[in-house]
């Protein structure tokens, strides 16, 4: 039997046929195309919480306030003494000192800071990647690989928009597992040509979602397997003196790999740094890992506005919530979610400022409460989503995008 | 025919059973019919016959159909059903032997038959030994260097219970009050306290949120740092119940940095010494920490608050941290093996380890803020399980052999509505397709295509490989409280996996002793061939297109059939239909 046979037969039968075609013509497209402006965001996550008090928020003199002193920087704010490189990217940033949320659980805060809804056990809602990408990855139909990216981190899950909207995980090092290897491209035609048959015949059968969301799983996979997209993941084609100004460590590598895929075309990139779970000893362990944040985050923020990348990109810097300002027995500081800082830029956010105010000793909002919907609904609006925007849950349920938060009208201003 | 009899038999239940405890209507239960023909009568609130059991969850699942206007599925098939049994009892597919030995066997109680050898399996008790040990110590307990767990301690301890089929509430009281040291083979040995040898940093905190999750159905762990805004868990509930776990300790045997094993052992506890003056305990007296073992909290309002051993339910006991004054995890255990929330939460999971879904969303939040799906159906169950004796294998004999169960995946002309994944509470008038998990995914490829004979490795070597092939679904999150997340959920990564991997080469690759070889080089005609390789893998005969389809390959590869027969096992193992429970 011949190559065409099989390739008309391909064509025919559906489900995978589109990218086992162009698994030869992807060859040639080239990321040159991609380069046009598009609307993308980056979270940096901070696994466990990180004490905003002693970065961005500081109290000192204050008996809450710790050993750290705080500095000046290129914007209208001061943060923390550990973070010089940043400090000069603040006139790129803005903080928001009023976020009072409710959630001081880690699995309830990463939940709420990622999708802005509280945990419900008859919806999975959406999160931050899988809504942008769902609003936004249609401006670069080219895009061969997932919209949206995790590094190092699971991020969370799609909700009801369903396992396309899935965040594709990497470690921080880039490496897609199993990408290659197996057989010629022939005889994996003729494999997927038959598979795609089966597959079809198994979601006729009204099997529920799971069966239509592994046929569509594969079409991606085949896709992503075949092209040159992926060179995204590969830093170590950076020259050397941009890996060192982004760092030696998993976080600064995730943000190199982070302005690559925005680059590239990919919407949404989470960059996971976990580790600020800090009961103890906080302060001694903030100093050693301080430096890898300062450094990975500001080179970030410098590159992308040196690329013009950063008027069509939104930074989001945030954990699930903020500490104690009461440093407690061990020397660290506990959950707390009532008075706690993000901090964000790109996309057109007034940069440069703090929004909102806490006490002197850093116990509770002074000014307007800021939630995560607001923060979201604020992020959506910058990248010009319109917040009228509703979701249809699978079971019916209407759902305003950000659950309807409102913006943070002050980096509108 | 079968259900309204089934189902007037159920409204005349006494009778009926009497009938039944003489053997009078085997036929009527259909294939559950008793095991034990001797079981007691019953009477209300005591152990029933399995049989009746089983005919009163498809009764109360049955009304609910009824009441939300849906009608079920047609039951699975035999292959069907039998290839999910053995996924959900043994962690695997039936080998293409065990498949066509249950097609063969013509008895009517075949399935009962079936469940009853499979219950009594070496598989049976690795396969749940594996799920118990992902649930007390998560995929990465044990394997980090210098961890103070031993994964295979952790294993040997519940392999061994269930070997004995060991009662469930002893089992809880052994995890909660296990002392010993952690690595099978050392003097002292006891698996058990590897369960809160995982759990106990940080003042214990994941101890107390993670007993009351896994064995009381309680989510009282956001109440660490405040009260819960939405069930009725307080902030002092949360410490009371950690105070309970103060008097434990890890004592670690080192060789220079190694950690060459971990003995957990009861210790007087002094209280916490925390500025004792202004201690205020909850009862608003002030407490001098020594002499009262105290431990202490931060409330939002960054008051300091004393605790002491307060069971979720009030119940408090002596404040002493002497041992011999009072053993603060034997009190615990007797108050958890006692409460009322013990027995429904173990029904709520098991049910959903094998129908996809439990009574509550998460199983393991329940309480008045998230009310049960079909309440009376859980609180019988939960009443059985308690009158037979806390016996895990007759609560999971008794779901399996349960209508609902036994139900097709295919979706119905008056059951569309029934979709758990659009957020709709299950009513389980379908068996809900799902995702084998990793560990039944590699089991599975490993029976199906017996790559692992054409390596050669012995058990050690394949637990090896297997725990790192795992690894690569498994990402943590950055907590001090071990939680981590399981990628293998149906993305790209899999995908690529099955495509590409290496094990997925090894499966596919027709190499001498494998199933394939075996196979493809056999005296067989071709079309023998193919249906051999559906069989296997698919647990059913190849369709009319799909013989075409592969005589077409056969044809690509010229005669080569060993090469054709690779192409199509491929095919076969990388289908929805392969890596779907259905």
């Amino acid at each position: 039997m011949s190559r065409r046979h099989f390739m008309g037969h391909l064509a025919a039968s559906g489900a995978l046929a589109l990218p086992a075609a162009s698994l030869t013509a992807s060859l040639r497209a080239h990321a040159a195309d991609l380069k046009k402006r598009h609307k993308a965001a980056i979270l940096l996550w901070m696994g466990g919480g990180p004490s905003t008090i002693d970065l961005f928020d500081m109290k000192p003199g204050a008996q809450t306030g710790g050993p750290f002193k705080p500095i000046a920087t290129t914007g209208d704010v001061q943060i923390c003494e550990h973070l010089p490189l940043l400090a000069k990217q603040m006139k790129h940033l803005s903080i928001v000192r009023s976020m009072s949320t409710r959630e001081a659980d880690h699995n309830r805060g990463r939940y709420y800071m990622h999708t802005g809804f509280v945990p419900n056990p008859n919806v999975l809602h959406p999160s931050y990647g899988a809504v942008l990408s769902h609003e936004l990855a249609d401006q670069v139909p080219e895009l061969e690989i997932p919209p949206f990216i995790s590094i190092g981190g699971p991020s969370e899950g799609p909700g009801f928009l369903g396992m396309a909207y899935a965040p594709f995980v990497v470690d921080s090092n880039g490496r897609v597992q199993n990408l290659g290897g197996g057989v010629e491209e022939d005889r994996l035609h003729e494999r997927l040509a038959m598979l795609s048959e089966l597959e079809t015949s198994f979601v006729s059968q009204k099997r529920g979602g799971a069966a239509e969301d592994h046929q569509k799983i594969l079409t991606k996979t085949v896709s992503l397997m075949s092209s040159q997209q992926m060179q995204a993941f590969r830093c170590e084609q950076e020259p050397e003196k941009v890996r060192e100004r982004y760092g030696d460590s998993a976080f600064g590598r995730g943000c190199l790999m982070a302005r690559r895929l925005i680059e590239t075309g990919v919407t949404f990139v989470e960059v996971d740094f976990g580790g600020w779970d800090n009961h103890a000893d906080i302060f001694t362990t903030l100093e050693n890992r301080l430096p890898q944040l300062d450094q990975g985050m500001s080179a970030l923020v410098e590159d992308l506005v040196e690329r013009g990348l950063y008027e069509d990109t939104a930074v989001i810097w945030m954990g699930e919530f903020g500490r104690t300002p009461r440093i407690n027995t061990d020397v660290g500081r506990d959950h707390f979610a009532s008075a706690w800082s993000t901090v964000v830029g790109g996309a057109g956010l007034k940069p440069g400022i703090a929004v909102g105010t806490t006490d002197e000793n850093g116990l509770r909002v002074t000014s307007d409460p800021y939630t995560s919907q607001d923060l979201m609904a604020s992020i959506c609006q910058a990248l010009g989503i319109p917040l009228s925007k509703t979701f249809t849950s699978l079971n019916g349920r209407p759902m305003k995008i950000a659950n309807g938060g409102r913006v943070i009208k002050e980096l509108f201003a | 025919m079968q259900e309204s009899r089934s189902h007037q038999w159920m409204r005349i239940a006494t009778l009926a059973l009497l009938v039944a405890l003489r053997g009078g209507v085997a036929a009527l239960a259909e294939e559950r019919a008793p095991q034990n023909a001797t079981q007691p009568a019953p009477a209300s609130g005591s152990a029933q016959s399995d049989a009746d059991v089983v005919g009163t969850i498809d009764r109360l699942i049955a009304t609910a159909w009824k009441d939300a206007e849906v009608s079920p599925s047609d039951m699975a098939t035999d292959a069907e059903w039998c290839r999910r049994v053995y996924l959900d009892l043994v962690g695997r597919i039936p080998s293409l032997e065990e498949l066509q030995q249950f097609a063969a066997d013509k008895a009517k109680e075949r399935r009962t038959k079936l469940v009853d050898r499979l219950l009594e399996s070496d598989d049976y008790i690795y396969h749940q030994a594996s799920v118990w040990t992902v649930m007390l110590i998560g995929r990465t307990g044990g394997t980090e260097p210098r961890t103070l767990v031993s994964r295979d301690g952790m294993q040997k301890y519940l392999r061994d219970s269930l070997a004995a089929n060991k009662p469930y509430d002893v089992m809880v009281r052994e995890l909660i009050t296990a002392t010993g040291v952690n690595k099978p083979g050392e003097e002292g040995f006891n698996g058990a306290v590897n369960f809160l040898l995982d759990n106990l940093d940080a003042d214990g905190v994941q101890a107390t949120a993670k007993t009351s999750r896994l064995f009381l159905g309680l989510q009282v762990q956001c109440t660490q740092c405040h009260n819960h805004p939405f069930n009725e868990w307080k902030q002092n509930q949360f410490w009371g119940m950690n105070a309970f776990f103060r008097q434990t300790r890890p004592l670690r045997t080192r060789e220079g940095n190694d950690i060459l094993s971990v003995q957990l052992v009861d210790e007087d506890f002094p209280g916490q010494d925390r500025p004792p003056r202004d201690s205020i305990g909850a009862d608003g007296q002030v407490h001098d920490a020594v002499k009262e073992a105290a431990i202490y909290y931060d409330t939002r309002e960054a008051t300091l608050i004393a605790a002491f051993p307060t069971f979720v339910d009030g119940t408090e006991i002596g404040h002493s941290g002497y041992v011999t004054d009072v053993n603060r995890r034997q009190e615990l255990s007797r108050l958890v093996i006692e409460s009322e929330y013990l027995a429904p939460a173990i029904v709520n999971r098991i049910w959903s380890q094998y129908l996809g879904y439990g009574f509550t969303r998460p199983v393991d939040d329940m309480g008045p803020h998230n009310p049960a799906s079909h309440p009376e159906l859980l609180e019988f169950l939960a009443v059985q399980f308690q009158a037979h004796g806390y016996d895990l294998k007759r609560l999971a004999r008794w779901v399996v052999l349960s209508r609902p169960y036994g139900l097709s995946s295919r979706g119905g002309k008056g059951n569309a509505v029934d979709d758990p994944t659009s957020g709709e509470t299950p009513l389980f008038s379908r068996f809900y397709l799902r995702q084998m998990t990793a560990e039944q995914l590699y089991e599975s490829l490993l029976v199906a295509t017996a790559a692992d004979k054409a390596t050669g490795s012995n058990f050690d070597e394949r637990q090896r490989v297997k725990q790192q092939w795992l690894a690569q679904f498994t990402v943590e999150f950055g907590t001090d409280e071990n939680e981590e997340a399981n990628t293998f959920n149906g993305t790209i990564p899999q995908a690529l996996m099955m495509m590409n991997g290496a094990l997925m080469r090894d499966a596919t690759a027709c190499k001498p002793g494998t199933f394939l070889h075996e196979t493809a080089t056999g005296k067989l005609d071709d079309d023998k061939k193919v249906e051999q390789l559906y069989l296997a893998a698919l647990s059913r005969r190849p369709k009319g297109n799909e013989v075409a389809l592969a005589s077409k390959l056969l044809a690509a590869r010229k005669g080569n059939v060993p090469a054709a027969m690779e192409d199509i096992w491929w095919v076969l193992l990388n289908s929805n239909e392969f890596i779907l429970v259905h």
